[in-house]
């Protein structure tokens, strides 16, 4: 056969139709989160540092917002209120996430899906059970001994309540991974458990511990609808941004507020990072699972204990759902629906919440599929290394961006004058997109997850066969992923349904949402049907998760046939 | 490797392949030639660049540099789907959720084919890959053989002119291996297809390969039949890879010998190193000849008996010649002889080293 020289050449292949596929979707999926994301946030630091004619003035908005005493007040306060929170959650998690791993006590599921309950409702809704718990006419007043529940004391309350969760969820994970044979050295040689406890339990879960505290401080210095709702003349970080932004208009020194809030944030999300790269190396592969020996008198406290503290949080949620159905506290205690005749209390009405639903509807639709689709292309992709790379950078942003600092950077990018997508304010799309954005990450790192247990040859596989990726990833991937693509969903559903942080600058006169009718009405001193509104969000959001439960143990396991020997 | 005048012909055709990753170079100018229906093994220790070769053949990692030719088609520019190729890796990639059927008739539902002739196609292979009846079963269900044998199907089901193995037995236990190398070698011949296949197993190399590609950082060693590459390593490295090989540091004496402490060594062919340089002598230890070694056998010397490992069908002794202490010649000596010569530790006896199983490399 005739033989050609060619010479050689640095080579790069030609293009398939499916790398046009690929390049359109890195491009579409980097644009989006450029556009919806990257940009937002550039505005807003860029607007802290001009004044309010656009020119740039350096650090002056800082300097001033340093000259002026309350708002350094504000700063202190977020900053004691947070550390507060966060020395009583984590104790208290650390018990409740300790008796259910370490331990062998009855009914753990239950206990556990009583800590997970706040996650299900808005923010807000503790607060308002804390105002009719401890509040000028509250049943349990006397209980604090003359101090006033409306400033640091029913904000921390609150807070605990609704971080309690998020920190009891980390330090479980961290106490799942533990290894027997360390607990069986210290047996062998002798160690009291106390010793046992301080010298190999504690240290196993360190890393847990300060993710944790992290954690709890972030939500907690960051969370607007609590203060706003029972903090009354005590001011913090998060109503200071709104006050500047809502009331005074004061776009530079909101834009300053929210910068300041970004900085507890992006240093939680640096120690988390540094923390999760040296945990790998913590547990070897081969480590035997530590299983809890049954103890009697251990395991009968961890269910006292966990009894205690799971009542506490039903009770709370409790309340505000018993509140909602009372006629008027605390003078007629008649069973009444008319606090549910939301337009009473607000000229929005039962609007709010079908606004809501939609919303969160649409976060979930969209969300999931450029999330699941833009974690395909990090993870599988071939070539297009920048555009890859980029896309994965940008998805861990939201992660250190307080929802607030999100809807503030939204304001000022819509609202640009030289903004072609300015229409957009005010609309539920923009609504949705922001939710989008402020819920990114989670569920990008969760579709990750899922895509690294699939073969990684099944794209190279299709090559050779000659079928495109796209019907690949239709036919295989997407089917294979089913299950984590609906926790996305309920994920982001409930989140966008429960959220008010971000969405409380954006909504317009037509797209109020129920989250911001709770503040509005709460504002109006209608707290009863603020308690209804919370009511509703908490039973949809709970509703859906139970509705993803069963359909998952029940009709999607029968199209999971491939998964059973 | 020539081709002299009407060779067989060339079907696989890589040239000057570079390859790196930053700045590890993962291929170094790598150049080969597959013939048509030739089965070819890769072999290396792992990181030799094997893996790394087939990619860049089905176009999976592009080269840096180089070309490719397949079926006479430069396909160097060409994305995997435009080559013409089928692949087995060694986690299969079988597609979960579909079917065993479904899964070998996945590239033919995008040829236009009817429904009926893609029935009957999988039906073909399934047989040949003797899973006649396991077409409605998912491959979790199946043994790992036979998951095996569905992603070979499936490789197959296009008619590719060249079939791709990423070490596909490797993650299968050893019996199954043995049988379904068999299978895989009888197949192969009766399609006649031209086979790549990637292994860092020699003893699955030699089973299967017409030709061997014996390959180290990222450099081809040696190519040759198993036959060759066992009886005439070209390098000290193939040497030592291929087989077990007793390495003595020697110094050259002449053209065709080599000294060890007191001993002389001739060997059959020159060795081309110069006079007066530190060498490797290297022979195979089952080269080494125990049965009737007269008093002047060529390369015969005296020695002792330290150490007897036993292997079951021969025991490898380990022998310090007189002449040379301080060296340790590993032998190869059967079980019949082992009786019939009374050999035990501590026992002298004569050896002699042929000339032509002695190899000489630089230090």
């Amino acid at each position: 056969m005739a033989t050609t020289t060619i010479a050689p050449r640095r080579a790069s292949l030609k293009m398939a139709g499916d790398d046009w596929v690929l390049l359109i979707g890195v491009a579409v999926i980097a644009l989006w989160l450029i556009v919806t994301l990257a940009m937002p946030l550039g505005v807003l630091l860029i607007k802290s540092v001009q004044n309010a004619d656009g020119q740039f003035i350096g650090l002056a908005n800082f300097a001033r917002y340093f000259e002026t005493p309350s708002l350094v007040t504000s700063l202190w306060n977020s900053v004691w209120v947070s550390a507060l929170t966060t020395a009583i959650v984590i104790p208290l998690a650390f018990g409740y996430a300790y008796a259910l791993k370490r331990t062998s006590m009855p009914l753990k599921p239950l206990f556990l899906a009583l800590a997970l309950l706040p996650l299900f409702a808005p923010s807000l809704l503790s607060a308002l059970s804390f105002i009719y718990i401890f509040g000028n006419q509250g049943f349990l007043t006397p209980w604090l001994m003359g101090e006033t529940i409306y400033g640091p004391i029913g904000i921390v309350m609150s807070q605990v309540f609704y971080c309690f969760p998020h920190a009891m969820l980390i330090l479980t994970t961290a106490l799942a991974l533990a290894d027997q044979r360390h607990y069986e050295a210290a047996k062998v040689l002798g160690t009291p458990s106390r010793r046992v406890f301080w010298t190999v339990t504690l240290p196993g879960a360190k890393y847990g511990l300060i993710s944790a505290a992290f954690v709890v401080f972030t939500l907690a210095v960051t969370e607007f609808g609590i203060p706003k709702v029972i903090g009354g003349q005590f001011n913090v970080l998060a109503t200071d941004a709104y006050k500047q932004v809502v009331g005074q208009q004061n776009f530079e020194m909101g834009a300053v507020v929210g910068f300041i809030l970004l900085i507890p944030a992006v240093f939680a999300f640096a120690i988390d990072r540094i923390i999760q790269s040296r945990q790998v190396s913590l547990l070897s592969a081969r480590a035997v699972p530590l299983v809890p020996q049954r103890a009697l008198l251990l395991d009968g406290w961890a269910a006292v204990y966990c009894a205690v503290i799971g009542g506490l949080i039903a009770s709370v949620i409790g309340v505000a759902v018993w509140a909602s159905f009372i006629t008027y506290w605390p003078y007629n205690l008649t069973p009444t629906l008319k606090n549910y005749n939301f337009v009473e209390y607000d000229a929005s009405g039962w609007m709010s919440y079908w606004n809501s639903i939609v919303m969160s509807l649409l976060v979930a639709v969209i969300g999931t599929a450029f999330v699941f689709v833009g974690a395909y292309l990090v993870e599988k992709g071939r070539g297009l290394k920048f555009g890859r790379g980029l896309i994965q950078l940008m998805a861990m942003i939201p992660m250190a961006v307080p929802g607030l600092v999100l809807g503030l950077a939204y304001v000022f990018f819509i609202n640009a004058p030289w903004n072609p997508l300015g229409f957009l304010y005010g609309t539920i799309l923009v609504l949705a997109i922001n939710s989008i954005a402020h819920f990114y990450t989670v569920a990008h790192l969760t579709a990750v997850t899922a895509l690294k247990q699939v073969d990684p040859e099944f794209e190279s596989v299709s090559a050779s066969l000659k079928v495109p990726v796209a019907r690949t990833f239709q036919r295989v991937t997407v089917p294979i992923c089913l299950p984590t693509i609906l926790d996305i969903a309920v994920y982001l559903f409930v989140n966008a349904l429960t959220t008010v942080s971000a969405v409380i600058f954006l909504y317009g006169s037509n797209t109020k949402l129920a989250s911001i009718a709770i503040v509005h009405m709460d504002e109006a001193g209608a707290t009863a049907a603020a308690a209804a509104v919370a009511t509703m969000l908490f039973c949809t959001a709970l509703g859906v998760k139970l509705l993803h439960l069963l359909l998952d143990r029940f009709v999607f396991a029968r199209f999971q046939a491939w998964r059973r020997r | 490797m020539s081709i002299n005048g009407a060779g067989p012909t060339v079907h696989m055709r890589a040239r000057e392949i570079d390859k790196s990753y930053g700045a590890f170079v993962a291929l170094k100018s790598v150049s080969l030639e597959v013939y048509k229906g030739e089965f070819v093994c890769f072999l290396g220790p792992s990181g030799c660049g094997k893996t790394t070769l087939l990619r860049v053949i089905a176009g999976l990692d592009p080269q840096s540099s180089g070309t490719i030719e397949i079926a006479g088609r430069d396909v160097s520019l060409l994305p995997p789907s435009a080559r013409d190729f089928g692949i087995v890796f060694q986690s299969y990639a079988l597609f979960p959720n579909l079917t065993v059927a479904a899964n070998v008739g996945y590239g033919l539902v995008n040829q236009r084919m009817s429904r009926t002739a893609i029935k009957a196609r999988v039906d073909e292979l399934l047989a040949l890959v003797s899973l006649a009846d396991q077409g409605d079963k998912y491959p979790v269900q199946l043994s790992g053989g036979q998951q095996q044998r569905v992603a070979l199907a499936r490789a197959l089901a296009t008619s590719p002119s060249l079939l791709l193995l990423d070490e596909p037995l490797s993650a299968l236990d050893a019996r199954v291996r043995l049988r379904l190398r068999d299978e895989l070698k009888s197949l192969q011949r009766r399609l006649g297809i031209t086979t790549i296949m990637v292994t860092h197993d020699q003893e699955e190399a030699m089973g299967l390969a017409d030709r061997m590609v014996v390959m180290n950082q990222g450099t081809i060693e040696q190519v040759g039949t198993p036959a060759e590459i066992y009886a005439h390593p070209q390098t000290a490295f193939v040497a030592d890879f291929v087989g077990a090989m007793n390495f003595i540091e020697a110094l050259a004496t002449g053209t065709m010998s080599v000294r060890v402490g007191d001993l002389e060594f001739a060997s059959a062919v020159p060795h081309g190193l110069a006079s007066g340089a530190k060498v490797r002598l290297a022979v195979r230890p089952e080269d080494l000849r125990v049965r009737n070694v007269s008093e002047d056998a060529a390369n015969g010397f005296a020695g002792q008996i330290s150490k007897l490992n036993f292997h079951g069908g021969f025991c490898r002794a380990l022998i310090t010649p007189d002449r040379a202490p301080g060296v340790e010649f590993a032998a190869d000596i059967a079980a019949n002889d082992l009786r019939d010569l009374g050999i035990a530790v501590d026992r002298r006896l004569h050896l002699s080293l042929p000339p032509e199983a002695l190899r000489v490399y630089p230090l």
